[in-house]
C-alpha cells in the first residue's frame, strides 16, 4: 500500500506520445505490399479463388472478433448477414441494374439494421437468449432466400453478378479486396484502444462494473454486434462481386459456424487471430479435399475441433503469442506522473450532497430496505452501518441503481437520480466501490483507470488518450500502486486490488464516493493503510458514503453515521453519540 | 370451425414433443447454468437409433428400449466430453461447446447415413379415430399420453422422491448440496441422462409424423427453446405450456398463413416476446447480485 512519498509529485515531462499514423507506419507498408502484390502476381484461377475467398471471409470474421472476442457476445448468424450483403450485390446489380458502390454501401446498411435490431431486442438479456435468436434469424434468412423466388430467384442463386467498371480484371478486383481486408483490419485492431473499444472489453469482464463506471452496458452490446453485422455484410457483398454467382446454400448455418470456428481457432481476441483461423481453415480443407467427398464428415469436423479448441486452447493459436506480449508489457516501466491527483468534487447543489427521502426496496413480501432517510452533508466521511442483513448494501445498490427503488426519491447533488440507469448516475456524479471486488480481470491496472477516468461529464481529464494515461497514472500513484500499472489484475494482491478499484472510481473525479465494505478481507497494516487514504481523499474535499462493519474505523474515519436494522433507519446522527444509542447498541449486542 | 378442432389437436400434438425437449432444455439449464444447444441432437439421434433398430429386425418395444438405452449412454458421454471439462469456466466457453457438440453429431450421423430422409412407421397398427367432426391420429394421440404421464411422473419424482429432492437442491446450491453429503457431479451426471432419455423419447414419438433427417434435431430444439421463453425461462410448467403454446400457433400459422415458412412461426413469436415480455408467462429468475 501507499508510502506517503509515493504521493509527492515526480517531477516528469507530460506523456506525448507520437501520432498514431506514425507509430502504424509499418503496418501500412506491410498492407501495400501485399496490395501491390495482389494486384501483379499472376496466380492461376484455383489459388486466386482460394485468396479471394480467404480475404472476404477474413473481414466477416473481424466482425466476430469484435462482438465475440471484445465484447464476449455470441453470434451464430454471420452468415446471414454475410448472405444480406451478398444478395444486395447480386440482386442490386443484375434485378436493379444499381451500381456496384451503391448496391455495396446499401448491403452494409441493411446488415447494420438487421444486426442493430436483433441486438435492440436480445442484448438486454443473457447470452443464450443471443445464442438462439441469432440461431433462428439465421434459419428465416435462408428460408426465405429458398423460398421467395420472386426476390431472391430461390435454390438458382443470383447468377452473372457484376462488379465496379474501375475493378473489373479479377486480378485488380482481389486487390482491391486486400486493401479493403487491411483497411478493415487496422480499423478493428485499433479498436480495442478507443473509448469504444474499452467499454467493449469493460462489458465482456464485468457487466456490473461497467454501468457504474460510466458505460452504458447495453448500448455497448448494440455497437459491437451491429459492427460486427456490418463488417459481415461488407464481406458477403464482397465476395457476392467476386465469385459473380451466389446462392442460397452458401450463406447457411453451417457456413456461420464456419466463420465461428475460423475466429476461434486463430483467436477471438484479435484480428490477427482472426487472419490465421480463416487462412487455416480455408486452405486445410483445400489439403483435405477427400473428406468433402463423405457429405457431413468435414462438418462433423469442424465441430470436434469448436470442442477440442474450447477445451485445449481457449484463447486459440494467436493467444500464445498475445500471452508473451502481455508478459513482455507487464515489465515496461509505468507512463510517468506529472503531478498529484486533484479530486475537485463539482459543487452545483447545497450543502446536502446525498438527499434519500423515504426510499424502499421490497423483494416480493421482503422489505429488504424500508422508507430510509439519509442526508449526506458536503464534504464529510458519512458511514451507513448495520448488522447483517439490515439492508446496507442493498440500499447502496439502489442508490447506484443496480436495483430499481420500490418508492422514495434520490437526489445527488440537486439532481434527481432515482430513475436513472447506472451509468447515467455515474454520468452525474456518483463513484462506487463493491464489497466483492469488480475489475476487469483481462486488463491492466492502468486500463481498468482509465475506464473510470473516461467518465462522461469529467472535468479534470483533458482531450485525448494522453491525457487520459496522464489521469489515471494520477490515481494509481495516488493510491500507491503507480509503479505497477502495466501488470494484469490478476498478479494484484485483494487489498492491493480494493485500491485499484477506489483508484478507478476517484480518476472519474466523482462527487460522492460510495465505498462497500472496504475494509473487508483487508489485514490490519492494510486498514491502517486504508484509513490513511480516506482521510488523503476526504482532505481533498470529496465525500464519501461508507459501509463497513469494522467499527474502529467507521469511528475514527466518520463525522455522521446512519444505522440500519430490519431495512428500517433506527438511529443518525454524530458518531459518538449514535454509537452510545441504545438502540444502536441492542442491535449489534442484543438487548436484556 | 371443423378445420380449427382438426388443427388444434394436431398443434396440441406437435406441441407436446416441444415440450418434451424444452423440458429437457430446462433440467440441464437449472442443473448446470447452461442452455444445452445439443438437445435437439439428442432427438434426432434417437429418432435414427429407432430406425437401425428396427431395420435390424427388432420389435417395435425392443428396438424402443435400444434406442432409449443408447440415449442414456449418449447423455452421459456428452456430460464427460463436453460439459464436464468446462463445468469451472463461464458460460460462453460452454455453450460453444455444446453448439459444437450439435455439429459434431448432426454431421456424424449424415456422414454415416446420407442425407436420404428415413421413415419410421409408427407405433399402432389402427392409424386412428374419426371423433364427431376430429380426426384423432393414433400418433398424435400416443404423445400427448406420453407427455401428460410424464408431468404427471416429473412431478412425483423431483418433489415426492429422495433423489428428485436432490437433484432440486444441486440445481439451487451446488456448494450447499455438496456440503450436506450430496455427490453434485452424480447429480449433474444423472440430469445429463435424464434430459438425454426425454429429448430422445420426444423424437422418437414424433418420427414417424415427420421425416426422420438430420435437420429435424435444430428444427425441433429451436423451438422448444422458443418455448423455453414463452413460458419462462427456467420454468418446468412454463416450459410444457409454451412447447403447446407454439406448436398450435404454428399448425394455424401453416393452415392459414403460409407454408413455406411454417419454421418462422416460431421465431416471430419469439422476437415479440423478447421485445414485449422477455420474463415470459411465468416470471424469470432474478438478476445476478452484486
Amino acid at each position: 500500500m501507499s508510502a506517503p512519498s509515493d504521493n509527492m509529485p515526480i517531477p516528469a515531462p507530460a506523456i506525448r506520445s507520437k501520432p498514431l499514423v506514425v507509430r502504424h507506419l509499418p503496418y501500412f507498408i506491410g498492407a501495400a505490399i501485399l496490395v501491390v502484390l495482389a494486384a501483379n502476381m499472376n496466380f492461376d484461377g484455383y489459388v486466386h479463388n482460394i485468396l479471394l475467398q480467404a480475404t472476404t471471409f477474413a473481414i466477416a470474421v473481424f466482425g466476430l472478433s469484435v462482438v465475440l472476442g471484445l465484447c464476449g457476445q455470441i453470434n451464430l448468424a454471420q452468415a446471414a448477414f454475410f448472405g444480406l450483403g451478398a444478395y444486395a450485390v447480386g440482386m442490386g446489380t443484375t434485378d436493379l441494374q444499381l451500381s456496384f458502390w451503391l448496391c455495396l454501401v446499401g448491403g452494409c446498411l441493411i446488415s447494420l439494421l438487421a444486426g442493430a435490431f436483433l441486438g435492440m431486442s436480445t442484448l438486454r438479456l443473457g447470452g443464450h437468449y443471443l445464442a438462439m435468436v441469432t440461431i433462428s434469424f439465421q434459419q428465416i434468412v435462408t428460408l426465405v432466400m429458398i423460398n421467395a423466388i420472386w426476390l431472391t430467384r430461390g435454390p438458382d442463386g443470383v447468377p452473372n453478378i457484376k462488379r465496379p467498371d474501375l475493378f473489373q480484371s479479377s486480378q485488380s478486383y482481389l486487390a482491391f479486396c486486400v486493401a479493403m481486408l487491411a483497411i478493415v483490419g487496422y480499423l478493428v485492431w485499433h479498436l480495442s484502444d478507443t473509448k469504444l473499444g474499452r467499454a467493449m472489453r469493460a462489458v465482456r469482464d464485468n457487466e456490473l462494473a461497467a454501468g457504474v463506471n460510466g458505460i452504458d452496458v447495453f448500448r455497448t452490446k448494440i455497437y459491437a454486434f451491429a459492427l460486427c453485422a456490418l463488417l459481415g455484410g461488407l464481406a458477403g457483398g464482397l465476395f457476392a462481386g467476386g465469385f459473380a454467382y451466389v446462392s442460397p446454400d452458401q450463406f447457411s448455418f453451417a457456413e456461420s459456424i464456419v466463420f465461428l470456428t475460423m475466429s476461434l481457432l486463430g483467436g477471438v481476441a484479435s484480428p490477427i487471430g482472426s487472419a490465421i483461423g480463416t487462412g487455416l481453415l480455408i486452405l486445410i480443407p483445400e489439403w483435405l479435399r477427400f473428406l468433402k467427398s463423405v457429405p457431413g464428415l468435414y462438418l462433423a469436423i469442424y465441430g470436434l475441433f469448436v470442442i477440442l479448441i474450447i477445451r485445449f486452447m481457449p484463447d486459440g493459436i494467436w493467444g500464445f503469442v498475445a500471452d508473451a506480449f502481455t508478459r513482455w508489457r507487464a515489465k515496461l516501466p509505468a507512463p510517468p506522473v506529472a503531478g498529484a491527483l486533484h479530486l475537485k468534487p463539482a459543487m452545483t447543489g447545497g450543502d446536502i450532497v446525498l438527499e434519500v427521502i423515504g426510499l424502499s426496496k421490497h423483494f416480493g413480501g421482503l422489505k429488504a430496505v424500508d422508507g430510509v432517510d439519509i442526508a449526506v452533508k458536503r464534504g464529510g466521511v458519512h458511514a451507513l452501518i448495520g448488522p447483517n442483513g439490515s439492508g446496507k448494501t442493498t440500499t447502496l445498490n439502489v442508490l447506484s441503481g443496480l436495483y430499481v427503488a420500490t418508492s422514495g426519491r434520490i437526489v445527488l447533488d440537486g439532481t434527481d437520480i432515482t430513475h436513472m440507469p447506472p451509468h447515467q448516475r455515474t454520468a452525474s456524479g456518483l463513484g462506487r466501490t463493491f464489497q466483492n471486488i469488480r475489475l476487469f480481470r483481462s486488463m491492466t491496472a492502468l486500463e481498468n483507470v482509465e475506464i473510470g477516468a473516461e467518465r462522461p461529464g469529467n472535468t479534470m481529464v483533458g482531450k485525448g488518450d494522453d491525457a487520459l494515461t496522464e489521469r489515471a497514472m494520477e490515481a494509481l500513484t495516488f493510491v500507491g500502486l503507480g509503479s505497477r500499472a502495466n501488470e494484469l489484475i490478476s498478479s494484484f494482491s485483494y487489498g492491493h486490488q480494493r485500491l485499484i478499484e477506489i483508484a478507478r472510481a476517484l480518476a472519474s473525479n466523482p462527487t460522492l464516493l460510495l465505498l462497500d465494505e472496504p475494509a473487508a478481507g483487508l489485514n490490519s497494516t492494510e486498514k491502517l493503510e486504508l484509513h490513511e487514504l480516506l482521510k488523503r481523499i476526504a482532505a481533498q474535499g470529496l465525500t464519501i458514503l461508507i459501509i463497513d462493519h469494522d467499527m474502529t474505523l467507521v469511528s475514527e474515519a466518520a463525522q455522521h453515521i446512519t444505522v440500519l436494522n430490519f431495512g428500517r433507519r433506527i438511529a443518525d446522527g454524530e458518531s459518538m453519540a449514535v454509537l452510545r444509542h441504545p438502540d444502536v447498541v441492542s442491535a449489534y449486542l442484543g438487548s436484556e | 370451425m371443423d378445420l380449427a378442432l382438426q388443427l388444434l389437436f394436431t398443434g396440441i400434438g406437435i406441441g407436446a414433443v416441444y415440450s418434451l425437449v424444452a423440458l429437457g432444455f430446462v433440467l440441464i439449464f437449472r442443473a448446470t447454468n447452461v442452455v444445452n444447444f445439443a438437445q435437439g441432437e439428442f432427438s434426432m439421434v434417437a429418432a435414427y437409433l429407432m430406425v437401425v433398430a428396427v431395420e435390424a429386425g427388432l420389435p417395435y418395444w425392443a428396438a424402443f428400449i435400444v434406442a432409449l438405452l443408447g440415449m442414456a449412454l449418449l447423455g452421459a458421454v456428452f456430460n464427460l466430453g463436453v460439459y464436464y471439462p468446462l463445468r469451472h469456466r463461464s458460460y460462453l466457453p460452454v455453450i460453444i461447446a455444446t453448439i459444437g457438440a450439435s455439429i459434431l453429431l448432426a454431421n456424424s450421423v449424415l456422414a454415416i447415413y446420407g442425407p436420404q430422409p428415413q421413415v419410421l412407421e409408427g407405433w399402432f397398427e389402427t392409424p386412428g379415430i374419426q371423433v364427431g367432426p376430429v380426426y384423432l391420429d393414433s400418433q398424435y394421440l400416443l404423445i400427448i399420453g406420453v407427455t401428460i404421464c410424464l408431468v404427471i411422473f416429473n412431478f412425483w419424482f423431483f418433489e415426492k422422491t429422495l433423489l428428485g429432492k436432490k437433484l432440486q437442491a444441486t440445481s439451487q446450491d451446488k456448494e450447499m448440496a455438496s456440503l450436506l453429503g450430496i455427490s453434485v457431479s452424480t447429480m449433474i451426471m444423472i440430469t445429463f441422462i435424464y434430459s438425454a432419455v426425454l429429448g430422445g423419447l420426444a423424437g422418437i414419438l414424433v418420427a414417424p409424423v415427420l421425416f426422420v433427417s438430420i435437420q429435424m434435431g435444430s428444427t425441433i430444439a429451436l423451438k422448444a427453446f422458443a418455448a423455453t421463453i414463452i413460458g419462462g425461462f427456467g420454468d418446468v410448467a412454463g416450459a410444457i405450456i409454451g412447447g403447446l403454446a407454439l406448436g398450435v400457433i404454428e399448425t394455424f400459422g401453416a393452415a392459414y398463413v403460409s407454408v413455406p415458412y411454417k419454421d418462422g412461426f416460431a421465431f416471430l413469436v419469439l422476437i415479440a416476446f423478447l421485445i414485449f415480455r422477455p420474463q415470459g408467462i411465468f416470471g424469470e429468475r432474478v438478476a445476478e447480485k452484486a
